[in-house]
C-alpha cells in the first residue's frame, strides 16, 4: 500500500467538499477516481498534495503521515501532479518547463541531469521538436502532454493525473493511454481523475467513485460501472439509471 | 537555457571593463563622473532585475537598500574612522539583514500589494532616519575633508570610489548571470510564471524569494556606500530618493527584464538619453516628460524590452545574448 486516505474531510465554509473519504492505493496500480462534477475529486487531490489542509482525517504516503505538509514537501516525497486546467510556465521554453519538474521533485537532480531527463520525457511524449518553443505557444493537446511531462519528469512514485485526457481527440487519447500503461510497467502508481469512461475501463485496475464528497462505490471498473448507485449519481434518477444500464448491455 | 556555450559573460565583462578604463586612459574627469553614475545605475537596475525580472516581484522602493548601505557605511567611516572598503562591506551586511527581516513578511504579498509595501518601507525608512539623531536627522551627515587624507587626498579617493563602483557593477552582473543559469534561477523563474505550480513541483517559494531579495539588496547597499563616500554628504532625501528607484525600474523595463544584458543596456541607454535631452536646449525642459513617453511606448509596444525584443525577433541571438 502506497497511499492511505483515511476519513479525509475538507470544508470550504459551509460546503463539505470531501466528506470522510477513505480509500487505499496499492503500489503500482492505476486507480481511477470518478464521480459527477463537483463530487470533490480535485479537492481530494489538493488535500493529498498539500494545497488544502483537511479539516480532519489522515493521509499516509509510504508509511509516513503527510497530512498538513506543504505542497513542496509532498512533492519532494515523490508525489507529482498534472493539472486539469493546464498550467504551463508560459514564458519558459517547453524543455525548461519539464526541467523544472525534474529538478525540484523527488530526485533533486542537478540542472544538467534534469535536462537530460527532460529530453527523454519530451521524446517519449512526442514533443522533442518543440523543446525550445515557449510553452505558452503550444496548442491545447501539446499543453496537456507538457503538463503530464512536467509531472513525469519528477519520476514520481505516485502520479496524480487530473483529467489529462479531457479535450484530446481519439488518437491523442490512445497515445496517452499508452503512456499510462508504460507507467504501470515502470511501477509508477497513478491516481487518475477521468470522465472518459472507456479510458477508465481500459487502463484502471480499480475505481473509486465519489459523490458529494463521499465514497459511494469501489471496485473493478466493470463492477463499479454497473452499480446502480453509481449510475444514479451521474444521471440523478434511479429509473434513468436502470434504463441506461439496460441500453448499455 | 543550459546548452548554450557562447562565452557571453566573459565577453560582457571585457566590454564593461574596457568602457570603465576609457576615462582613465584619456584622463577625462567628466567622462569618469558620467561612467561612475552609469555603473551605479547598472548595479541598481541589475539588482532589481534579480527580484523583478527573474522572480516577478516588482520592488518599487528598492532604493531603500542603497540608502541604508550608504548610511551604515557613512556612519562607520565618520565615527569610527573605518576604512572605506571595510565600511562598505560592514554597511552592506546589515542592509541585507534588514532585507531578510522585511522580506519574510512582505514577500507573502503578491502583485501590486508587494510593490506598494516596498514603497511604504522606503518612505518609512526615510522618515525614521529624518528623526534619527545619530545619523544626523534631517540634515544628514557630512565628512570633514581630512577624511580623504587616508586615501591620498580627494582626487585619489574619487578614483578609488570609481574603481570600487566598477567592481561592484561587474560583481552584480556576474551574480545576475550565474543566478540566471542556475537551478536556483530556474526556481525563481518558475515562481514568476506560476507560484502555485512551483510549489507543487517541489519548490519552496517563500525561501527562494527571500534569498533572491537578500541578494538583490546587497549590491545596491554597496553602491550606496560607494556613492556617499565619494559624495562626502548623505541626507535622507538623496539616500531614499523614490525617483531614482523608479528610474532603475524604467531602465530594467527598457532594456528587458529577466535578461542579464537588459538592465545594462537599459541603464546605458537611459543615461545617454537623459544626457542628450538635458544638453539639447529645445528639449531640456521636457526631459522627464519625454522619458515618461518613452516608457509608455516600451510598455505598450515592446513589452519584452530592447534585449527581449531582439532575442524574440532573431532567435539566433539567444545563444549570444543572455
Amino acid at each position: 500500500m502506497i497511499l492511505q486516505v483515511d476519513a479525509v474531510t475538507v470544508r470550504f465554509g459551509g460546503l463539505v467538499a470531501c466528506d470522510a473519504a477513505t480509500f487505499a492505493v496499492e503500489e503500482g496500480e492505476i486507480l481511477g477516481l470518478i464521480g459527477p462534477n463537483g463530487a470533490g475529486k480535485t479537492t481530494l487531490f489538493n488535500a493529498i498534495n498539500g494545497v488544502h489542509r483537511p479539516r480532519s482525517g489522515r493521509i499516509v504516503f509510504r508509511r509516513e503521515e503527510i497530512t498538513g505538509l506543504r505542497p513542496f514537501q509532498v512533492a519532494r516525497r515523490g508525489v507529482a501532479r498534472a493539472y486539469q486546467v493546464v498550467r504551463p510556465l508560459n514564458d519558459l521554453s517547453v524543455i525548461a518547463n519539464v526541467t523544472v519538474g525534474a529538478c525540484f521533485g523527488r530526485e533533486n537532480l542537478s540542472l544538467r541531469a534534469a535536462r537530460t531527463v527532460a529530453e527523454e520525457v519530451l521524446a517519449s511524449l512526442g514533443l522533442a521538436d518543440k523543446a525550445e518553443v515557449a510553452a505558452g505557444k503550444l496548442n491545447v493537446a501539446q499543453k496537456k502532454r507538457l503538463e503530464l511531462g512536467r509531472a513525469l519528469a519528477a519520476r514520481p512514485a505516485l502520479l496524480l493525473a487530473d483529467e489529462v485526457l479531457a479535450g484530446l481527440n481519439p488518437q491523442e487519447v490512445s497515445a496517452m493511454l499508452a503512456v499510462f500503461r508504460s507507467l504501470r510497467e515502470r511501477g509508477v502508481t497513478v491516481i487518475m481523475i477521468e470522465h472518459l469512461m472507456h479510458a477508465v475501463m481500459n487502463v484502471c485496475d480499480r475505481v473509486v467513485v465519489l459523490d458529494y464528497g463521499k465514497k459511494i462505490a469501489e471496485g473493478s471498473p466493470q463492477v463499479v460501472s454497473s452499480d446502480p448507485k453509481v449510475v444514479e449519481a451521474y444521471l440523478g434518477d434511479p429509473k434513468a439509471a436502470q434504463r441506461f444500464l439496460e441500453e448499455a448491455t | 537555457m543550459i546548452r548554450v556555450r557562447a562565452p557571453f559573460l566573459p565577453a560582457l565583462l571585457v566590454v564593461l571593463a574596457v568602457v570603465a578604463a576609457l576615462p582613465l586612459a584619456v584622463n577625462n574627469n567628466s567622462l569618469r563622473e558620467e561612467l561612475f553614475l552609469m555603473f551605479m545605475l547598472i548595479t541598481l537596475a541589475s539588482s532589481i532585475n534579480i527580484i523583478m525580472g527573474y522572480t516577478g516581484y516588482v520592488s518599487f522602493g528598492h532604493i531603500v537598500f542603497f540608502g541604508l548601505g550608504g548610511y551604515f557605511a557613512f556612519y562607520l567611516m565618520q565615527n569610527f574612522n573605518a576604512h572605506f572598503l571595510v565600511a562598505a562591506l560592514a554597511g552592506a551586511i546589515p542592509a541585507s539583514a534588514i532585507a531578510l527581516v522585511i522580506g519574510v513578511p512582505i514577500l507573502r504579498l503578491r502583485g501590486a500589494y508587494f510593490a506598494l509595501a516596498t514603497i511604504g518601507i522606503n518612505e518609512a525608512m526615510r522618515t525614521a532616519i529624518n528623526n534619527f539623531e545619530p545619523f544626523g536627522g534631517a540634515v544628514g551627515m557630512f565628512f570633514n575633508f581630512s577624511v580623504y587624507d587616508t586615501y591620498g587626498g580627494a582626487r585619489n579617493a574619487a578614483l578609488l570610489a570609481y574603481g570600487v563602483m566598477v567592481v561592484v557593477a561587474l560583481a552584480t552582473v556576474t551574480t545576475s548571470y550565474l543566478i540566471r543559469r542556475s537551478k536556483f534561477g530556474l526556481s525563481l523563474m518558475a515562481i514568476r510564471e506560476d507560484q502555485d505550480v512551483a510549489m507543487v513541483v517541489g519548490i519552496d517559494p517563500a525561501r527562494a524569494k527571500v534569498v533572491a531579495y537578500v541578494i538583490s539588496s546587497f549590491f545596491p547597499a554597496l553602491a550606496g556606500a560607494t556613492f556617499f563616500f565619494k559624495n562626502g554628504i548623505i541626507e535622507p532625501g538623496v539616500a531614499f530618493d523614490l525617483l531614482r528607484s523608479i528610474e532603475s525600474l524604467v531602465m530594467c523595463v527598457l532594456g528587458g527584464t529577466g535578461t542579464v544584458a537588459g538592465p545594462i543596456v537599459g541603464a546605458a541607454l537611459y543615461e545617454w538619453l537623459r544626457g542628450f535631452l538635458i544638453t539639447t536646449p529645445a528639449l531640456a525642459n521636457f526631459q522627464l516628460f519625454l522619458a515618461g513617453l518613452l516608457l509608455l511606448v516600451v510598455v505598450l509596444f515592446v513589452t519584452a524590452g530592447l534585449v527581449g525584443w531582439l532575442r524574440n525577433r532573431y532567435p539566433v541571438l539567444r545563444a549570444y545574448i543572455q
